[in-house]
C-alpha cells in the first residue's frame, strides 16, 4: 500500500499525541507501585499509533468509545490530562469524581464517551450513539475501539447487524494484539478471518498489519469521509502488540505465556521512535520538552488535588 | 484476633491439615475429577498460567485440555452450552474470574438452567456448578466488585452458596459438584489467602446446616460471605464493652438453613445480618423476613447492614465508607443493645477490613 510522504506539521501533530500517551504511561506505570493509583491500570504502549491514527481524522463532535485499556484513545480525542490522572489517583478533580477509576474514563466535552470495564459491553453503547449521530444528521460519526477479545462475545455480533441493518456512521476499530489476558488467538479462534466474517454483515472490513500509523490513518480518513456521507458503518482490524502485561505496570516476558521474540518486530517498527526520527531534531526536543512538562503537571495535580468527601458517597446515584 | 478462620470449623473430620482457601478449592476440583470422568472445568483463564489465581493450578496438566480449558469471551453461550453437556450427563463446573460477569449469564441460569428439569417434567437434570469470585477492594470500582447472591436466591430451581472458610470451600464445592441441581457458588477474592484445617479425604459440606462460629447472648449476628471474619472481629470489640454477640454463618444461601439462625434470634431476642451486597431485596431482608415468620416473635429486633446502596465507588475515602466493615457491624450492635447510650464507634484503626490490609493490586 503506497502512502505519500507526510507533511511534516502532520509528523509533528502526531508525534506529540503519540509521545504524550507514550509518556504519561510510563509515569502511570512508575509510580503504580506506590499504590497512589489505586485502581488496575491497563496500558496501552506499543498499541498507541491506532487511537492517535484514527482520532487525528475525526472532528470535535464526533464520538470515540474506549476500553479499559483506553488511556490512548482518551488523549488522542483530547481528553483532559489532568482529570484523568486524577481519576487514577481517585481524587474529587478526576474526570469521574473518583467514582470511576482507571477503567471509566470520560469526557463528553471531547467527545469521550466512557468505558466498560465489561468486555464487548461498550459496543452496543457505540451504536445507540451512531443511532443518534445519524438522527441528528449533522454528518459526525462514531469510532468504537475494541480488542480482539471483545469480537467473541454476542453483542458484538448484535451490533454489527444493527449498524449495518441502519447504515449508522461507526466506525468499529479492533485492536487486535493476539491475545486476552493471556489467552492467544489461536485458544479462542478457529480462524483468524475476523474481517471476512465482519464483511457477511454488509460492512465493508479491512486488515491493517503493516504497523504504520500513516497507511491506518489514510484507511480511517476514507472510511470515515464515507460515513460522513451516509455511507453506514465500517470495520478495521489494526494488528498491533502490547507490550506491558495485561494489567498492571511490569513486563510479563517471564511468565511464560508469550515469548520476548514477539515484541522484537513491533519494538524495531515502533511508532513514536519512527516519527521522531522524521522530525527535526530541534523541534522534537521542543515537542519532548512540552510533552514532559504537561505530564509532570497532571500528576502533580492529582497528587495536590483532594479526595472527594466521603459525605459525598451517595451523590450520582440518580441522576 | 484469635484466628478464628484457623480453627477447625465443627463437622470438620480428622487429618486435617492447615490449607489456604484457594487450594481448598482446587483440592476439591483434583479429587472431584479423579472420582468422575464426567467432571470438567472450563472457563476464560482457567488453563493460563495464573489458574484463576492458583485455583486451578496444576489441573491441565493432571486431566489435560479436553477437561481443563479457556474459552472464547462467550459468557451467554458458554452457559448455554454447560448446560447442556450437565443435561447430556456430564458435570461442568464454569468458571469466571469475576462475579460481575454472571451477568452475561443470567438468561441461561435463570430461564433455561434453574427451569429444564421442572419443565421438562424431571425428564433432565442440570448437575452445573458456577464459579464465581467477587472481587473488591483496592480500586476495582464498579463493575468488579459486585456480590450477587441476592439475585440468584430469588430464582427457584438454583442453588447458592458461599463459603467463608477454607475448610467450607472444599466441602461446598465438592458437594456442588455432585449435587444434581445448577449451584452458583460465590467464592471471595479477599478469603482465597485465609487459611483453616482442611482434611485430606473428599468430604461434603451439604446445604441445610448453618454454622454457629462463635457463641453469644445478646444478640444474633449473620455474617455473609467475608463478613462472617468481620463480624468475628466486631464480637472480639463488642466483647470489650460487655456484648456478647453470637455470629453465624449460613454456609449455604439457597437453601438457607433458618432454623439454626431463628432459634438463636428468638433467645438473643436480637438479629442483625452483615451482608456482603446490597441490603435492598437482599440476603439480609430474607433471612429476617423468614425468621420472624418462623419465629413469630415480633419482639426480635431486627438490623440489616450491606453495601451502601450505591454503587462501588475506586477513590480510597469513598470506598472505605461504601463497605460494611467490623466497626460498622459493632456499632450497629452497640445501638441496637443500648439505644439510650451515646453512640459508639470502636478505635477506626482496629475496625480495618481484615483482609484489605494484606490485599494488594494488581489485581
Ligand atoms: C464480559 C467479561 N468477561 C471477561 C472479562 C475479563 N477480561 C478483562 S480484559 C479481558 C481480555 C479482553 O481482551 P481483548 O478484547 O482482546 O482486549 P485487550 O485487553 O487485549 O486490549 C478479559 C477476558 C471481562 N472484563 N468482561
Amino acid at each position: 500500500m503506497h502512502v505519500k510522504e507526510p507533511a511534516n506539521d502532520l509528523v509533528a501533530r502526531l508525534y506529540r499525541q503519540l509521545r504524550l500517551i507514550r509518556t504519561l504511561e510510563e509515569e502511570v506505570a512508575r509510580v503504580y507501585p506506590t499504590d497512589r493509583i489505586k485502581s488496575p491500570v491497563h496500558l496501552s504502549i506499543g498499541q498507541e499509533f491506532v487511537s492517535v491514527a484514527v482520532c487525528d481524522v475525526l472532528r470535535p463532535d464526533d464520538h470515540v468509545s474506549i476500553t479499559y485499556r483506553g488511556h490512548a484513545a482518551y488523549i488522542a480525542k483530547g481528553g483532559d490530562l489532568d482529570a484523568m490522572v486524577a481519576e487514577m489517583y481517585g481524587k474529587a478533580a478526576g474526570c469521574a469524581g473518583g467514582r470511576g477509576g482507571s477503567m471509566h474514563l470520560v469526557d463528553m466535552a471531547a467527545g469521550v464517551i466512557g468505558a466498560s470495564a465489561v468486555v464487548g459491553t461498550s459496543i452496543p453503547v457505540a451504536t445507540g450513539f451512531a443511532l443518534a449521530a445519524r438522527r441528528r444528521a449533522g454528518g459526525s460519526v462514531v469510532v468504537c475501539f475494541l480488542g480482539d477479545g471483545a469480537t467473541e462475545e454476542g453483542c458484538f455480533a448484535e451490533s454489527l447487524n444493527f449498524a449495518a441493518l441502519h447504515r449508522l456512521p461507526i466506525l468499529f476499530v479492533c485492536e487486535n494484539n493476539g491475545y486476552a489476558i493471556h489467552e492467544p488467538l489461536a485458544k479462542r479462534w478457529a480462524t483468524d478471518r475476523l474481517v471476512e466474517r465482519v464483511a457477511t454483515y454488509g460492512i465493508p472490513a479491512q486488515r491493517i498489519d503493516s504497523g504504520d500509523l500513516f497507511e491506518l490513518r489514510e484507511r480511517a480518513a476514507e472510511a470515515v469521509a464515507a460515513m460522513r456521507d451516509g455511507g453506514g458503518p465500517a470495520f478495521l482490524e489494526v494488528t498491533c502488540y502490547r507490550w506491558y502485561e495485561h494489567v498492571g505496570p511490569n513486563r510479563d516476558y517471564d511468565q511464560g505465556y508469550r515469548p520476548e521474540s514477539e515484541l522484537a518486530p513491533w519494538a524495531e517498527t515502533d511508532q513514536v521512535a519512527r516519527l521522531a526520527a522524521l522530525l527535526p531534531a530541534g523541534e522534537r526536543e521542543r515537542i519532548d520538552a512540552e510533552v514532559d512538562r504537561r505530564v509532570a503537571a497532571a500528576f502533580a495535580f492529582a497528587e495536590e488535588s483532594p479526595f472527594p468527601d466521603p459525605e459525598e458517597l451517595h451523590d450520582h446515584v440518580f441522576a | 484476633m484469635s484466628s478464628p478462620d484457623r480453627s477447625s470449623p465443627d463437622g470438620a473430620s480428622s487429618g486435617g491439615r492447615l490449607l489456604r482457601y484457594v487450594d481448598a478449592l482446587c483440592e476439591a476440583f483434583a479429587q472431584e475429577m479423579r472420582r468422575d470422568d464426567s467432571v470438567f472445568l472450563f472457563g476464560l483463564d482457567v488453563d493460563d498460567h495464573k489458574a484463576i489465581q492458583g485455583s486451578t493450578r496444576g489441573l491441565l496438566a493432571e486431566f489435560g485440555a479436553e477437561r481443563v480449558f479457556t474459552t472464547p469471551l462467550s459468557e451467554d453461550a458458554m452457559t448455554g452450552v454447560a448446560i447442556g453437556a450437565a443435561m447430556a450427563g456430564m458435570r461442568p463446573i464454569h468458571t469466571h474470574i469475576r462475579m460481575d460477569f454472571l451477568l452475561l449469564c443470567m438468561n441461561q441460569l435463570v430461564n433455561i438452567a434453574a427451569k429444564a428439569h421442572y419443565m421438562y417434567g424431571g425428564a433432565v437434570k442440570v448437575p452445573l456448578v458456577v464459579r464465581s469470585m467477587i472481587g473488591k477492594s483496592w480500586g476495582q470500582g464498579a463493575q468488579h466488585s459486585q456480590a450477587l447472591h441476592s439475585m440468584f436466591m430469588h430464582v427457584p430451581g438454583l442453588k447458592v452458596v458461599a463459603p467463608s472458610n477454607a475448610h467450607d470451600a472444599k466441602g461446598c464445592m465438592i458437594a456442588a459438584v455432585r449435587d444434581d441441581n445448577p449451584v452458583i457458588v460465590m467464592e471471595h477474592r479477599l478469603l482465597y489467602p485465609t487459611e483453616a484445617e482442611v482434611p485430606e479425604a473428599p468430604y461434603e459440606v451439604k446445604p441445610g446446616k448453618a454454622r454457629i462460629v462463635a457463641p453469644g447472648d445478646d444478640v444474633t449476628v449473620v455474617g455473609i460471605s467475608n463478613m462472617v471474619l468481620e463480624c468475628l472481629r466486631a464480637r472480639e470489640l463488642l466483647a470489650e464493652v460487655g456484648i456478647s454477640a453470637e455470629v453465624i454463618d449460613p454456609i449455604w444461601l439457597s437453601p438457607l438453613d433458618i432454623d439454626t439462625i431463628a432459634r438463636s434470634a428468638a433467645r438473643t431476642g436480637r438479629l442483625l445480618v452483615a451482608d456482603n451486597g446490597w441490603t435492598a431485596c437482599g440476603a439480609g431482608a430474607e433471612i429476617v423476613a423468614q425468621v420472624l415468620e418462623r419465629t413469630g416473635d415480633a419482639r426480635i429486633a431486627v438490623r440489616r447492614i450491606g453495601f451502601e446502596p450505591t454503587t462501588c465507588p475506586p477513590s480510597p475515602p469513598l470506598e472505605a465508607r461504601f463497605y460494611p466493615n467490623p466497626g460498622t457491624v459493632a456499632s450497629t450492635v452497640h445501638a441496637m443493645l443500648r439505644p439510650a447510650a451515646a453512640p459508639w464507634q470502636p478505635d477506626p484503626e482496629r475496625t480495618r477490613l481484615a483482609h484489605q490490609i494484606q490485599f494488594r493490586g494488581p489485581f
